[in-house]
């Protein structure tokens, strides 16, 4: 029975849930912006798209962490 | 330090086949050997020891000479066309594309007047570890930036402008003084002091960490799924994990672009922030 498995697969899940939640926020007002108004389009995916990948940066930090317990398992 | 040994396609096979996952890691962690599974492997030999140090090259080693070397090759050319012609045409052309994009897009914006001295540096960053991360994806390579030696390493020489950036616009107390912001309460003076501190060093890593975590998780998804063949033991789950790590593959593509985009941009927002404390 080895609890750092366990442990290292409720973390990434928990991971990707708040990784999923963040992306899908930044996204949803990406979009209403750009439906808003569709000359700045550009601006804002070029600012969806670095704020996407600072969030996803925060989510790797839970994966590190997980896989170091799965590795020591 | 023990770096792994070589494995065989017979070994990892067996390895998937019951379940033990410590292939996956050595497809992307270093290793004396640059494997060409199918056909052999070569191991590289020790070199002597210089000063009592192990100085052998690994295998990201050698896939970063292989990046600089490429990066000053095509730099080589990019310089000597422009000697020429202020009028680029093909190759030449899509480098201009990418150097003028470092150059107004992230250089300009983030650290303001005085851009033109840290611009050799950012495209250095960026075009280097562009090449490393697209090097990754070719067959019978490595990402020697899903090494967290490398990055850190990387996220180091990042500090390091940044502070002599700071150090030579303010002056080394300067710099410090103008850590903390003006016009706060005296009472929140120390825990500021101490969060302003903490903040240099934690910048750097969080670098460090979000390229490694991103080039890692990208290969590390793509031999899983393409493991899941080995492990369910069955031919009719092919074209599903085929199909599946080849998207994964597409967006590591844009990952890889994204990623080089993202270091840079941030090295050049901190290095604009030591040198403007203003802001």
């Amino acid at each position: 029975m080895d609890l750092a498995w366990l442990a290292a697969g409720i973390g990434a899940g928990l991971t990707v849930i708040g990784g999923g939640l963040g992306i899908g926020k930044l996204a949803s007002s990406a979009m209403e912006a750009s439906g808003r108004q569709p000359e700045a389009a550009g601006a804002i995916r070029t600012s969806m798209i670095i704020a996407a990948a600072l969030i996803e940066g925060i989510s790797f930090f839970g994966l590190v962490i997980c896989i170091l317990l799965a590795l020591k398992a | 330090m023990n770096f792994p040994d070589s494995l065989a396609v017979a070994d990892t096979l067996e390895k998937a086949t019951k379940n033990d996952s410590g292939w996956i890691l050595h497809h992307i962690m270093d290793g004396r050997t640059l494997d060409f599974e199918p056909f052999g492997e070569v191991h590289i030999p020790q070199f002597p020891l210089l000063f009592g140090l192990d100085i052998t090259p690994t295998k990201h080693v050698i896939f970063m000479w292989l990046s600089a070397i490429l990066v000053l090759i095509t730099f080589a050319i990019v310089a000597s066309k422009y000697k020429k012609t202020l009028i680029p045409r093909g190759f030449v052309n899509f480098f201009e594309v990418l150097i003028v994009f470092v150059k107004d897009e992230i250089a300009k914006p983030t650290i303001g007047k005085g851009f033109e001295k840290f611009l050799p540096y950012l495209l250095t960053v960026f075009f280097f570890i562009l090449f490393g991360n697209f090097l990754g994806l070719l067959p019978f390579s490595a990402t020697f930036t899903a090494n967290i030696a490398v990055t850190a390493s990387l996220a180091i020489f990042t500090f390091f402008v940044t502070q002599a950036g700071g150090i030579m616009q303010h002056g080394f107390l300067g710099y410090f003084k103008g850590l903390v912001p003006h016009g706060i309460p005296t009472a929140l003076l120390p825990l500021m002091i101490v969060v302003e501190f903490l903040g240099l060093l934690t910048k750097p890593f969080a670098l460090a960490i979000r390229l490694f975590a991103n080039m890692m998780a990208g290969h590390t998804v793509i031999l899983a799924l393409l493991g899941l063949i080995f492990f369910m033991g069955t031919y009719f789950i092919a074209p599903v994990s085929i199909g599946f790590a080849l998207f994964i593959y597409l967006l590591e593509i844009l990952v890889a672009l994204i990623q080089a985009y993202i270091f840079t941009m941030l090295s050049g927002l901190f290095i604009g922030m030591a040198v403007h404390q203003e802001h």
